[in-house]
């Protein structure tokens, strides 16, 4: 099988309209970022809290709304969350709050408040009864010991604090982190009915359950933020010396102004649909660089190969040429990625997401990018500078050795 | 099959097999289903975002301790100054590392200079800018340099030493590497930090002063109002609590105490907690002091008959008792819960804590959302795999199925280092997974589609692969290059989950280079031996 076989595309005459498009993309991301106030950063880079909830049901997000208002926290943010390919994600939410004031009260405050106002709202139970949805295995062992409701007596060794943590692991892994029901847990091994009876007169069963906690200092988030661009500036600059190293200086501008141009869109895109901006985005925009980037490579790769072999033709023609040669290995490389990474948004959970969403934006503008922008720079370059006088993208030692052969 | 590729496959599987023995034949050689899944868990270490667990991160403040040592410099100072009879009119703390004398007595200001180079070396002395007859000491930057990384080196220890008298299980106490007074507290499993962050967090101070003043003041400004608002000398104002009647709610006061120290918390030779006798229902500690301690503290006591001591932990008054007879080697505080009783033990054994310490960050992850994380991320890995492996195989029929072959190989070889190294395994770390195979597939394609234009270009399917390798294997080599100079430095820069996703890229890309290249050329060979003459290569 076979897509793309003698494809003779003039795709330099075509930059313009690749220019064009990422301008309009640019200025459409950028209008964005700008009208929102700037970029929006997750906590790691802006400092504040994040409570992950999961509810037993449908989580009632007006409810919490109110109890968050009446407990002085109107600042706070609630956002539901739903994941193709697991169900159970429908029932939660984030509860997010602004890190304010000087950073002196304690970093817990907002988590606390938070916490607070969940157990007012939602607490079920006002008996002395404790939550089953938020006991740890060691308080679990102990209550199964006194209460010894399999009649080990003495004999019961490690066995309540096995029994525990099968609970707690059928809570956690099997029912998502939340039990509505003690019958739930009937089927875990080693559960008898006297367990089940035991569990259900000891516990009550609370609405919801929390599964993540961040909280992130203003001081650090400025910290991050500049380690960020530090990490993106530092690795931009390590590839720009390696492509010149490896063929000519303006290859490497060229290559890093286009990987530089794919992170300015998808930062627009970020803004577009209002994504934040977290550590692991970083990672992925890192990623996408180092993705275009090899896109870039492979066909100055062989535009280098092709300068060697056709030495009569234009350059703007030899890197056609090259563009079209390399094409069915972009389009195929980029295609599957492009489906890697679609994956890993729809099925790789709500801490991936983000994450994927740079590389599936990423994946396509950087995979236009080396044709429609790197290449053009260096034809542009090139004409600029006089027609074949330093067309040669071979490295200084090869031009000595070609100029010694031609004498 | 010649004996040169003979023997690149025996050392290809040699490779293999250890990688699978990495993975799942260790720690013990597996013989049950059971066992290979319990090796596997142990092999593959997970981060705390996908094994669920608090992540803190907190900051020492150095200054803290750098801004004590100016005081006890002030007072060490001044009492030399006393018994040299040097009289100056002021002596001022500027800042942490900076005293200021002002108005030295012009006849003993080369006694001043004397005791300063010769009992104060940490300190380097110059003329105060716009002060006639002043100093300016200014601690020297090797000696703030010293305090830093001895406090910071202790307040490790203490903070180790602390968790590990919780008995969590597998804490990790280490540096940031960030900023240079930040330490990372790791606690899998554990998902609610908020007893371990207050035990960290104690400062543990405990000392036994004398109470100067008979009186107790409602306010610091009425403390120092009963003195003439100066204090007397070596003494400072710590507040407490007022030992209230039983039911009435107690008040704070101030208590003007010697600043000096009977006895601190590294006099304490044994604590143990016990009811309180006064307080029923509620704890007490009881201590033990040290041998060299107790010789010190009978003889004061004897002398203070009468007067009342005051039991100041972390910077407050716990109660203040009047000596009534003289007291060898034990004490009490009073009154605690049974928790917090029982935490106060743990941090007084495990020392005090040299500065003070705020929280900087803290990630709590609950053991569902982890299990769901791998779940996920696990599903997702295999079912991209999948896809990609099944358009391969399509696209380039025999040749395909080399690209599966190397892919999975490079899949193993990737989780066998992690395992070897001891590698973490986070959740950016199986996006790093997911984009080794993207990697992969790139290298395969590039050698794949050079192959075949070379067979268009009428070569015979040797030469065809020999070409195709040796042409796209510059390009292999520029592409991962750029990306591990790319991986490195977010290694350099990047913190926690983003180190672990350059890690796993980075051993990727290096396995990918040998797949790709060696391994998949060394299946083409294999083929190509075993083709007919005339035959058209499958790809």
């Amino acid at each position: 099988m076979e897509f793309f076989k003698g494809v003779n595309v003039d795709w330099m005459g075509k930059a313009k309209y690749f220019v064009t498009l990422s301008l309009v993309l640019l200025a459409v991301g950028w209008a964005s970022i700008l009208k929102n106030g700037g970029l929006r950063y997750g906590i790691d880079f802006r400092g504040g809290t994040l409570v992950y909830v999961r509810f037993a049901g449908a989580p009632p997000i007006d409810q919490i709304r109110k109890g968050l208002q009446s407990a002085g926290l109107p600042n706070s943010t609630i956002q539901s969350i739903s994941d193709i390919g697991n169900s159970a994600s429908q029932r939660d939410v984030v509860i997010g709050l602004e890190q304010k004031g000087t950073g002196d009260e304690s970093l817990d405050t907002g988590k606390n408040a938070i916490i607070d106002v969940l157990h007012k709202t939602f607490g079920t139970d006002t008996s002395d009864k404790k939550d089953f949805n938020s006991i740890t295995a060691p308080a679990l062992t102990d209550y199964l010991t006194t209460k010894d409701p399999l009649t080990l007596g003495t004999n019961a060794g490690d066995r309540y604090k096995e029994l525990a943590q099968r609970l707690v692991d059928t809570r956690d892994r099997d029912q998502g982190g939340i039990v509505t029901s003690f019958d739930q847990l009937k089927n875990a091994p080693g559960v008898t009915p006297q367990v089940v009876n035991a569990l259900s007169s000891g516990f009550s069963l609370g609405n919801f359950t929390i599964r993540n906690v961040e909280i992130v200092g203003p001081k650090v988030g400025a910290q991050l933020r500049r380690q960020a661009v530090l990490a993106t500036l530092y690795a931009l600059l390590g590839m720009l010396v390696y492509i010149a190293f490896r063929f000519e200086w303006i290859y490497g501008a060229a290559a890093v102004i286009a990987v530089f141009h794919d992170v300015l869109i998808t930062l627009g895109f970020f803004s577009l649909f209002h994504y934040e901006i977290s550590l692991t985005v970083i990672a992925a925009l890192l990623t996408l660089v180092g993705y275009s980037m090899n896109d870039t490579i492979v066909i100055f790769d062989r535009v280098r190969e092709n300068l060697r072999l056709m030495r009569r033709e234009p350059f703007a023609a030899i890197v056609n040429k090259s563009i079209n040669q390399t094409l069915s290995r972009t389009i195929l490389t980029s295609g599957l990625t492009f489906l890697t990474v679609v994956v890993l948004y729809l099925m790789g959970g709500e801490v991936l997401r983000a994450f994927a969403f740079a590389m599936v934006v990423g994946v396509v503008v950087g995979t236009y990018s080396s044709f429609g922008i790197a290449a053009p720079i260096v034809v542009v370059w090139n004409k600029y500078r006089g027609q074949g006088a330093a067309i040669s993208a071979g490295s200084a030692a090869e031009k000595r050795v070609a100029a010694a052969a031609r004498r | 099959m010649s004996s040169d590729l003979r023997w690149k496959f025996i050392l290809i599987a040699i490779i293999i097999l250890l990688c699978i023995f990495g993975v799942v034949g260790l720690p013990e050689f597996p013989t049950s289903a059971n066992q290979l899944k319990q090796n596997l868990a142990d092999r593959i270490k997970l981060g705390l975002d996908l094994k669920g667990g608090s992540h803190l991160v907190l900051q020492v403040q150095v200054d803290e301790a750098i801004g004590q040592r100016c005081d006890e410099t002030i007072d060490a100072l001044t009492k030399q100054m006393h018994e040299k009879n040097v009289n100056v009119g002021e002596t001022r703390r500027v800042d942490d590392t900076h005293i200021l004398v002002r108005n030295i007595d012009s006849a003993t200001s080369s006694t001043f200079r004397d005791i300063v180079t010769n009992q104060f070396p940490d300190w380097s002395i110059s003329p105060a800018p716009g002060e006639q007859n002043g100093y300016l000491l200014t601690l020297k930057p090797s000696i703030v340099a010293d305090i830093r990384r001895n406090v910071m080196d202790q307040s490790l220890d203490t903070i180790t030493r602390r968790i590990n008298a919780l008995g969590l299980t597998e804490p990790t106490i280490a540096f940031t590497g960030r900023g240079d007074n930040e330490i990372l507290v790791q606690l899998p499993g554990e998902a609610d930090p908020t007893r371990a962050k207050s035990v960290i967090q104690a400062t543990g101070q405990l000392s036994l002063n004398l109470v100067v003043d008979e009186q107790t003041y409602p306010s610091e400004a009425a403390a120092l109002a009963g003195h003439g608002g100066v204090l007397p000398p070596g003494t400072e104002i710590v507040p407490g609590k007022s030992s209230a009647a039983p039911g009435q709610p107690s008040q704070t006061v101030f208590y003007i105490l010697n600043r000096a120290p009977i006895v601190t918390g590294q006099d304490l030779r044994s604590e143990s907690i016990s009811p309180a006798s006064n307080f029923p229902g509620q704890y007490q500690v009881d201590f033990k002091l040290s041998t060299a301690a107790a010789s010190r503290f009978g003889p004061f006591t004897e002398t203070n008959l009468g007067h009342r001591m005051a039991i100041v932990l972390n910077h407050q008054v716990y109660s203040a008792p009047t000596i009534n007879g003289r007291i060898d080697d034990s004490g009490m505080i009073e009154s605690f819960s049974q928790d917090a009783a029982q935490d106060l033990v743990l941090v007084l054994r495990a020392g005090a804590l040299p500065a003070s310490i705020k929280y900087l960050e803290e990630r709590t992850v609950g053991p569902s959302l982890g299990a769901d994380s791998i779940r996920q991320g696990v599903r997702a890995s295999i079912a991209s795999l999948v896809v990609v492996m099944i358009f391969l195989v399509v696209y380039y029929r025999q040749s395909g199925v080399n690209a599966v072959v190397a892919l999975i190989l490079n899949l193993i070889i990737l989780i066998a280092f992690m395992a070897y190294a001891g590698a973490v395994l986070t959740l950016p770390g199986i996006a790093g997974v997911i984009l080794t195979i993207g990697m992969g597939v790139d290298s395969n394609v590039l050698v794949f589609e050079r192959i075949r234009e070379e067979l268009r270009n009428g070569k015979a399917p040797a030469s065809a692969v020999a070409l195709g390798f040796d042409r796209a294997f510059l390009t292999i080599i520029d592409t991962h290059v750029t990306t591990i100079v790319s991986a490195v430095f977010l290694f350099l820069f990047g913190t926690g989950p983003v180190r672990g996703f350059a890690v796993t890229l980075v051993i990727g890309l290096l396995a990918n280079v040998f797949t790709s290249i060696y391994v998949s050329r060394a299946i083409f060979d294999y083929h190509l031996a075993h083709m007919e003459r005339q035959a058209e290569l499958s790809i």
